[in-house]
């Protein structure tokens, strides 16, 4: 294959992985936006989505589009449940103090993984792709299932947009994050936001998982490197800023697929993780973010 | 600085090391080799301890400290034939010159911002143990061959590997650590190191260069695990990418925070409870990770002070 058609490709998957990495880190951006919390187990509810997808998968044998949409909305409600228990039952009690809440949300992410490992097992499975076609280039064939994951992505992102800016939950939201004791007199139930946005959080993970199981198999360890990503496309979308960290998303999706392609990934993944924690020392604020009031 | 700290503190802690130096007349071989590990990890813990629990910076990156002694004392002395004792002076440098790199980029941040950059670098150098894979065999490592770990004394000459030899020596390690340490928790150094961790903006109003005080902190902490990490390659002759992982920069805090933050025998009682709470229950489960996330949950809700923390509270208000 000449240059050409390799960077087509290279561009292809780097989208893919773009679009996926914007879901799972708006999730982690929207929680620490509204919450001020870093949630360190955010890949782990990357990966319960992934695991739960093959479980309801195999559901419905033989019917693998209804067993898609089934994991879909199933994995999503789930982990949404789970995020609320961990909330109510130890952030809220933890006054949501920044340092205390990581260390818990470490304690999180190991019984998470580990009670996959337990109930799930140490194997990877593969799941049956919803459709079943392939884009065909002059070149090569393309899988027609990564460009729904590209077309699902890209409503799920929408619709949070949507959520966020044009309806009364998402004016509830930004009016909590703007200033919670104001919100509270005027009859907010932050509580319950917190719960809400940290379950949203959780779910646009999941949902994230469940998108990419059908490429990428499901593992109990599959949430780490979803969650490293994700911190580095959210520090240098600047921290809460939901643009800054759709438009880091493509430049860390598109470029690690480009690199991947051409170059060593390691090389890349030690570039980036570097880079970002550069970012942090220099400006706290994150590359594109507004400076804190 | 001696002079700074009391006989009881010195008796409590020569007394926790010559208990030490006396249990391994009586141990099994098993617990025997157990105790030799929990030493050393107890020393990482130590240096861990000075800095969350004195300065009051919580690192999740120390694994790379830790990593940087076991592969500066294993390479050294695997590829390039460094005796013993050479191996372990380039395990010390690695762990000294990394900590004094990472310690002054790392504290222009603060707070969850040193958290997370601490994350970034330790997972950096988690990941350059793959790019070196020629070198570093990656996830598989590699193991030391028993010939090369002899140290000739004299006319005589014992192999570090042996397990009174082991044991002795991680029994050293930690002395130096856990006195070193006390003595640097009692001086003078020490006390404006707990002012930075208590109101570091007042610290630094009565004079004090407070990034001074944090540097050298870090850069003690992190030369200790280094030692901790070329001890443990020199000792247990394995070296491999998993301690460059993300757990074990996880483990020495909640080592730490379950023993006691900000005591000097917390890190020492926190690595043996939780080592021998994994070791049963890995014996009846594979999930054995469960329980050292639970137990970051139960302690940061209920018990953050940890068990020392907590009795030093209640009843020994004078423990160091």
């Amino acid at each position: 294959m000449s240059f050409g058609p390799h960077l087509l490709l290279a561009l292809l998957e780097g989208t893919v992985t773009a679009f996926v990495l914007a879901l799972t880190a708006l999730g982690l951006s929207l929680v620490f936006g509204m919450m001020r919390i870093v949630n360190v187990a955010h890949g782990e509810f990357f990966m319960l989505g992934a695991v739960l997808a093959w479980a309801f998968s195999t559901l419905v044998p033989g019917m693998p589009a209804l067993g898609f949409l089934l994991a879909l909305v199933g994995s999503a409600l789930v982990v949404g449940g789970v995020a609320i228990v961990a909330d109510r039952l130890i952030l809220r009690r933890l006054n949501y103090a920044p340092e205390a809440t990581i260390v818990a949300t470490i304690g999180l992410l190991y019984i998470i993984q580990q009670v996959v490992l337990t109930v799930y097992g140490p194997n990877a499975n593969p799941v049956v792709p919803p459709i079943n076609f392939r884009v065909v280039f002059p070149w090569f064939g393309y899988s027609g299932y990564k460009l729904v994951v590209i077309g699902a992505s890209a409503v799920m992102l929408a619709a949070t947009w949507y959520t966020l800016t044009r309806t009364r939950i998402g004016l509830v939201m930004r009016a909590t994050q703007f200033d919670r004791e104001t919100a509270q007199s005027f009859g907010i139930p932050v509580d319950r936001v917190y719960s809400a946005v940290f379950a949203l959080g959780a779910m646009l993970a999941a949902v994230a998982g469940v998108l990419i199981v059908p490429i990428q198999q499901a593992h109990y360890l599959m949430g780490l490197d979803p969650l490293l990503l994700s911190f580095i496309v959210v520090i240098l979308g600047g921290l809460g800023s939901l643009r800054g960290t759709l438009v880091a998303a493509f430049v860390i999706g598109i470029s690690d697929g480009v690199i991947s392609v051409f170059y060593s990934a390691t090389l890349a993944k030690i570039i980036a993780t570097l880079f970002v924690a550069l970012v942090l020392v220099v400006r706290q604020e994150g590359l594109f973010g507004e400076k804190r009031r | 600085m001696t002079g700074t700290t009391p006989r009881r503190d010195w008796l409590l802690h020569l007394g926790v090391i010559a208990l030490l130096f006396g249990v391994q007349f009586v141990l099994p071989a098993y617990h025997y080799s157990n105790f030799s590990k929990i030493m050393v990890m107890a020393s990482f813990a130590i240096g861990y301890n000075i800095l969350i629990g004195y300065t009051g910076l919580l690192s999740l990156g120390h694994a790379m400290f830790f990593a940087a002694g076991l592969y500066g004392a294993g390479l050294t002395v695997h590829h390039l034939g460094f005796d013993p004792l050479s191996g372990f002076l380039a395990g010390l440098l690695a762990g000294l010159c990394l900590s004094i790199a990472i310690g002054l980029v790392a504290l222009r941040t603060s707070g969850v911002s040193f958290m997370i950059v601490t994350l970034m670098f330790a997972q950096a150098g988690y990941l350059l143990t793959f790019y070196f894979g020629e070198l570093t065999r990656g996830d598989e490592g590699f193991v030391l061959k028993e010939e090369l770990l002899r140290v000739v004394v004299g006319d005589t000459g014992f192999n570090l590997i042996e397990p009174a030899a082991r044991y002795n020596l991680a029994l050293l390690l930690f002395t130096v650590c856990l006195l070193g340490s006390l003595i640097l928790v009692r001086s003078a150094v020490g006390r404006v190191l707990i002012a930075v961790r208590e109101n570091e903006q007042r610290t630094t109003m009565l004079g004090y260069h407070a990034f001074l005080y944090k540097l050298l902190a870090l850069v003690i902490s992190g030369t200790m695990s280094g030692a901790a990490g070329a001890t443990y390659a020199l000792l247990f002759t394995y070296v491999g990418a998993t301690f460059a992982a993300i757990q074990y920069s996880i483990l020495p805090l909640l080592w730490v925070l379950l023993g006691g933050s900000g005591t000097t025998l917390g890190p020492l009682l926190g690595t043996m409870l939780m080592f021998y709470l994994v070791d049963f229950s890995s014996g009846e489960t594979s999930s054995y990770m469960l329980l050292v996330g639970a137990a970051l949950i139960i302690l940061v809700l209920w018990a953050p002070k940890g068990i020392l923390g907590t009795l030093r509270e209640k009843w020994v208000p004078w423990l160091p």
